[in-house]
């Protein structure tokens, strides 16, 4: 589970199929393949000929779910290789959706944070995407310095990919982002970061 | 009556001073010994002659080094400036405010001459004639809210109204306490109200937010907000955090006089006619303990609200390192004596 109260943090509701959309669009990353598959029951045959299902495999529970999502039987399905290759295909998707489109995204935070930002350059509204987080905590951080953004962050502390400071993972989110702020942890006295922990597992 | 405006710095060898009379109206937040978070919000409408609410736009002996400061962050660092593409109806609303507003105040500095949509700005403090028609941005030298927030004391942020929320959809932010437009904009006001402390729980932004959402055009209102900032820095923002962070560990009990400061927001929030958006102005005062302590007032009340703060604000605010040595160095003016109500010096 997430840690609640982070008023900045979205809120990942499930993936609830909305039966009267005209077009599905699931963007799956990892684990995030079970959130759809789980939900088989609610996919009618109508609802898979409108559907377009994107899946990037990622860690060790979340490989392997091609060929379940492939026999669900939408009107189309992809399989990225990496999730850059993924979030291009949804960027060609999206651009040529019409009204009545609906966008899922599930898969970790980092994964729906970098998908919902394709979504919000095609002018789609946050509150219309619906998500579901699955797999690993691990946070996609953006340091507040250098302006840097280091994926999978699993400590906190941890050094910078960038610019090397050593950056405390705030809980403050940006969807604009879609990331995590980090921010130098030893800035008033230099030298004096603590040692990490595994805090996003 | 003309301000004689310093030349004078807010980083490097921090040359920032107030004069005597400056000081007389610094806008003192604490109106009694202690403080706690609350829906402190008052009418915005004119005060006492020789006060910061003379005006409604405040304009001081800071103006020019203030808008030098501003200039540089700005090339450092261009992203300190943003606004989202649906608000450029509220930059026109907030240029031709911020000139009102200066135009009126202070008469001697600027003049605002309107011809239809054909408008001439004097900015004589900084040089600046300018004719330039209203709503074409092609006749400014950059997009209007940056152009004139160039000419305007404090940080401004612009926050859109819908779905019944404000979003933080512009702003000019150079001279913060410790939070980044870059990261922030684009956020609703629960959301980026998100990093402070015990407030949401109180019910402080639940109310405030339906308090704004209100918030008629022509009534303006205002808060104070405060907090502390080792040397006088304008730019204390977490961009820079790693830079200007260890100051807070350079504080001794031989120089709080200097660098220690009391940093005051005045916060007004004005509904915008065309745009229907909020402007909300942060004008940053800052005086140094060696300064505060010239009004016996202020020097038995500081030390006082230091002491009762919550655990909580003074993590949030940054205070842990040099609040003990501060209050410690504080107290010697405090000869126990009640202060008087209200925020003024007696
Ligand atoms: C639309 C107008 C407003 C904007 C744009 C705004 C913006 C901000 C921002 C960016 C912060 C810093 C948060 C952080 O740590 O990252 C903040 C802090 C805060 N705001 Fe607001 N705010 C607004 C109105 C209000 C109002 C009306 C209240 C009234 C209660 C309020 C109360 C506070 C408090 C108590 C803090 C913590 C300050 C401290 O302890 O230093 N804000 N605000």
């Amino acid at each position: 589970m997430l840690v609640e109260g982070i008023k900045s943090r979205p809120v990942y509701m499930g993936l609830s199929i909305q039966p009267r959309a005209r077009r599905h669009i699931f963007a799956l990353e990892g684990e995030g393949a079970h959130a759809l598959l789980d939900r088989k029951a609610a996919l009618d045959s109508t609802a898979l000929s409108r559907s377009e299902i994107l899946y990037a495999p990622r860690g060790s529970q979340g490989k392997g779910n091609d060929e379940a999502l492939r026999a669900l039987g939408a009107d189309m399905f992809f399989a990225a290789p990496t999730i850059a290759t993924l979030l291009f295909r949804l960027r060609g998707t999206l651009t040529t959706a019409h009204m009545g489109t609906r966008l899922y995204i599930a898969g970790t935070e980092g994964f729906i944070g970098q998908a919902m930002i394709v979504a919000l350059d095609h002018g789609m509204d946050h509150a219309s995407v619906i998500t579901e987080h699955r797999g690993s905590l691990a946070r996609r951080v953006q340091c507040v310095h250098c302006k840097g953004v280091t994926e999978d962050v699993t400590h906190s502390p941890f050094p910078c990919g960038h610019c090397g400071l050593p950056l405390l993972v705030r809980d403050h989110y940006s969807r604009r982002l879609g990331a995590f702020q980090g921010v130098n942890i030893d800035a008033e006295e230099p030298g004096s970061a603590p040692d990490p922990e595994e805090l996003f597992l | 009556m003309a301000i004689a405006f310093k030349q004078e710095t807010f980083r490097d060898d921090f040359s920032y001073r107030n004069s005597a009379e400056n000081i007389r109206r610094f806008p003192f937040p604490f109106d009694r010994d202690e403080y706690m978070y609350a829906v402190n919000m008052e009418p915005h409408v004119k005060g006492q002659k020789g006060t910061a609410f003379e005006n409604l736009i405040d304009i001081d002996e800071h103006y020019v080094a203030e808008m030098r400061d501003r200039a540089l962050v700005l090339k450092e660092d261009p992203l300190r400036y943003q606004a989202l593409p649906h608000m450029m109806a509220a930059q026109w609303d907030t240029l031709e405010l911020l000139m009102e507003e200066q135009a009126v105040g202070f008469p001697e500095h600027f003049t605002l001459a309107r011809n239809g949509d054909q408008w001439r700005w004097i900015n004589r403090p900084l040089g600046i004639d300018d004719t330039f028609t209203f709503g074409d941005r092609s006749t400014l030298p950059c997009e209007p809210l940056e152009y004139i927030t160039r000419q305007a004391q404090g940080d401004f942020c612009i926050v859109d109204q819908r779905d019944g929320n404000l979003w933080m959809d512009a702003g000019m932010v150079t001279t913060q306490a410790d939070w980044s437009l870059d990261f922030d904009i684009g956020m609703n006001f629960m959301e980026w109200h998100g990093p402070v402390p015990l407030a949401h729980q109180m019910g402080v932004f639940d109310r405030a937010l339906k308090f704004l959402l209100n918030l008629q055009q022509g009534k303006p209102t205002r808060r104070f907000n405060w907090t502390m900032t080792i040397n006088p820095r304008l730019d204390t923002s977490p961009e820079n955090y790693h830079k200007w962070g260890p100051d807070r560990a350079t504080v001794t009990t031989g120089n709080v006089g200097d660098k220690v400061h009391l940093r005051v927001e005045v916060q007004s929030l004005w509904r915008l006619p065309r745009s229907n958006a909020i402007l909300f102005v942060i004008r940053c005062y800052l005086m140094n303990m060696n300064e505060l302590v010239t009004v016996p007032k202020w020097a038995r009340r500081f030390p006082r609200v230091l002491r009762t703060l919550p655990p909580e604000l003074i993590d949030y605010k940054g205070l842990t390192r040099y609040r003990q040595t501060t209050i410690d160095w504080l107290s010697k003016f405090d000869d126990g004596e009640p202060t008087s109500p209200g925020t003024f010096p007696d």
